[in-house]
């Protein structure tokens, strides 16, 4: 959701000129398609805070603020936003130092990165591991004997922990940073492959995409099943967010400037709408066709359902037409805490599954009426504001004496991260 | 945020948080156990067991589940114990015979082997299918299992039996650890598919628990609670039996 219609800054670096866009970095850089150092594209933290939000609030049980959460008012969900914007920013930046700095740097880096994610997952399993042995040894409802038998794998840590280490192993709600660090691990050969034809890039994409679907695949878990999110099929989102990054974006203007588009994507909308609002209120589901149920049914959020993806590209193009790049909304007080949420990603984002986390353990030990799970949300929103706040300090202020190279550190920012 | 007024923050939070738990301890409601009109409608039917009722034949019923179907070592206070009574209750004129199968820690697919055995044995004009709790705390894959249940359906009408599917039950202590909506949501396709009444247990006790009737997170230790939601959940279930196989009225009238 971000800067699809507007061109970033500088002409957008076309598929011929890639081999020479390099030399031309090298002196000058005005032939790509990345904006000067610096210059942020506000949108994108903007949305991407928002993602995180949204995360979070999905990820504790329901309550008021489950309702601002998009996923009740159509298909898709922040997960969508989160991933899409994460391609985006993630080939804006490694895709520049691929230009300067060619394929084994941007490699590196990249890999640097995939380390970082890998940690920040460790991290929160460890976490995880410390709240499930507290409810095991505290919990004994005879209600719920047969849903404690999830207990059982903390019987033989041994392989759980070592499956936990290769991803396998993955406690509800911790399944955004596996795929993340999984789309992390290919982009190299996406933006190389991006760099030589980023439309052929987009296809390959598409056809895996199409492939998955029609073979089955999925990655496999432990102790059995398979990965929550499909890396097969995610990766679409991932490669085209990537894709509208370096230029795809920009020739996608027109289309997405048209009227035509725009009352496509608002009946679409409306009609997502229409078939979330029977999940909501059961007495309207007489009023779905059974066969379109039968045939729409169900939409997978595990293989990034066409309708899901649809619902996503048309709530992105309604927000690129009716949202400018130069809004002045972006620099106003009341969206800053989002905007800086959305600019520390990562560290957000595991501040957030932990707060769910936390979030769960305050209401089950303290008991929670509607109020009180409000509460527990806004509390987390507040939290992970201050959070962002606080590195954000520490970016500007407290490291300023220790690395001069500002730039570099900005350019971070907008993969979430150090680069 | 400064730390200063983040620590402020944290505290009148807690406050609020053991106000609210103070406030919860001391309402303790009588057991009304309302279930929402909506939630026990459905617009599948069950004929064979509106015609063995109407021809005072014996109403056979057979309960397939799992562990969450019954509770350890106090089973008459289970669920199937309490529907056979509300049953026995509201058709006073039909005898009820009520069994129930436990097939502990087995996924759908894996009790789809034994089912169609289990009919030509017991003969049922009603089979309630309880299912889908294993299969998530497993993360078995929801197409495989919406394969499974769909078989297992199949199999049941096949052989002659009106079909009931009970979904996973409300647990909000392992919701950080199993995750139900992919299996819910299979649950209600295969309904839709086959047109079998889907008795939604997790919606139902959800409401129950945000309604305040029961504190679902509650650590306590003993049956007592288990029992007292076992038996809503049975006089629930019989409502709902009832009103898809359109009886409640005839028996009122």
């Amino acid at each position: 959701m971000s800067s699809i219609a507007d061109p970033v800054a500088g002409t957008p670096r076309s598929d011929a000129k890639a081999s020479d866009a390099k030399a031309a970095a090298a002196s000058s850089a005005p032939a790509i398609a990345f904006p000067v150092a610096g210059e942020r594209e506000l949108r994108l933290d903007l949305f991407r805070g928002m993602a995180l939000w949204l995360i979070f609030i999905d990820h504790l049980p329901t309550n008021i603020l489950t309702w601002f959460t998009i996923r009740n008012y159509g298909f898709s969900d922040a997960t969508e936003i989160f991933i899409f914007i994460s391609g985006y920013t993630a080939a804006f930046v490694y895709g520049r130092a691929m230009l300067e700095a060619g394929f084994v740097v941007a490699t590196a880096r990249i890999m640097r990165r995939v380390w970082q994610i890998y940690v920040a997952h460790v991290f929160l399993f460890t976490i995880f591991l410390a709240e499930i042995s507290y409810v095991a040894t505290r919990f004994e409802n005879p209600l719920y004997s047969e849903e404690m038998g999830i207990m059982d794998f903390l019987k033989q840590p041994d392989v759980t922990i070592v499956q936990a280490l290769l991803l396998r192993f993955r406690p509800v709600n911790m399944d955004v940073l596996p795929l993340y660090i999984v789309l992390m691990l290919f982009l190299p050969v996406i933006l190389w492959l991006m760099k030589w034809r980023a439309d052929v890039a987009l296809g390959l994409s598409v056809l895996l995409y199409a492939l998955t679907w029609h073979f089955d695949w999925y990655l496999t878990a432990y102790p059995s099943g398979f990965w929550i999110f499909n890396p097969f099929c995610w990766q679409l989102l991932f490669v085209f967010g990537a894709w509208c990054a370096l230029g795809g974006a920009q020739r996608m203007s027109r289309i997405l400037s048209s009227p035509v588009t725009m009352w496509i994507c608002i009946t679409y909308l409306v009609a997502a709408f229409f078939v979330t609002l029977t999940w909501h209120i059961p007495q309207l589901s007489f009023l779905m066709p059974k066969r379109i149920e039968q045939w729409m049914y169900p939409i997978t959020k595990t293989d990034l359902d066409v309708l899901r993806f649809a619902h996503f590209l048309a709530l992105a193009a309604l927000t690129v037409r009716f949202l400018p790049k130069d809004w002045s909304g972006l620099k106003s007080r009341w969206l800053r805490p989002l905007i800086l949420c959305g600019q520390h990603s990562l560290e957000i984002f595991c501040l957030g599954v932990f707060l769910a986390f936390a979030g769960h353990f305050v209401l089950a030990e303290v008991g929670g009426g509607a109020l009180t799970h409000a509460l527990v949300s806004l509390a987390g929103i507040l939290i992970m504001w201050g959070m962002a706040w606080v590195i954000s300090w520490y970016k500007h202020s407290a490291d300023k004496g220790a690395s001069k190279t500002k730039s570099t550190a900005i350019n971070a920012d907008m993969a979430g991260g150090s680069a | 945020m400064r730390p200063g007024s983040g620590t402020v923050l944290v505290l009148a939070l807690l406050a609020g948080l053991a106000a609210a738990g103070l406030a919860r301890a001391q309402d303790a409601a009588p057991q009304a156990c309302e279930v929402p009109s909506y939630l026990l409608s459905t617009e599948s039917t069950l004929p064979k067991v509106a015609e063995a009722v109407k021809n005072a034949r014996p109403l056979t019923v057979l309960v397939v589940g799992s562990r969450s179907s019954t509770i350890l070592s106090s089973e008459n206070s289970a669920y199937p114990a309490r529907l056979q009574a509300a049953l026995k209750e509201k058709l006073p004129s039909t005898p009820i015979n009520l069994s129930v199968e436990l097939h502990t820690g087995k996924t759908a697919e894996e009790v789809d082997a034994g089912l169609v055995k289990l009919v030509e044995a017991k003969r049922p004009t009603l089979v309630i299918w309880q299912t889908g709790t294993v299969d998530a705390m497993r993360s078995v894959d929801p197409d495989d299992f919406r394969g499974a249940v769909d078989e297992g359906v199949a199999a049941l009408q096949n052989a002659g039996a009106d079909v009931v599917l009970v979904n996973l039950q409300y647990s909000p202590r392992t919701e950080t650890m199993i995750s139900a909506p992919p299996y819910l949501d299979n649950m209600r396709v295969v309904a839709q598919q086959h047109n079998v009444p889907l008795f939604d247990r997790f919606a139902i006790m959800r409401h129950w628990n945000d309604a305040g009737d029961f504190d679902l997170f509650s650590t306590f230790h003993g049956t007592d609670m288990a029992k007292r939601v076992h038996a809503c959940l049975g006089r629930a279930l019989s409502k709902f039996v009832l009103d898809a196989a359109r009886l409640d009225q005839a028996q009122q009238n």
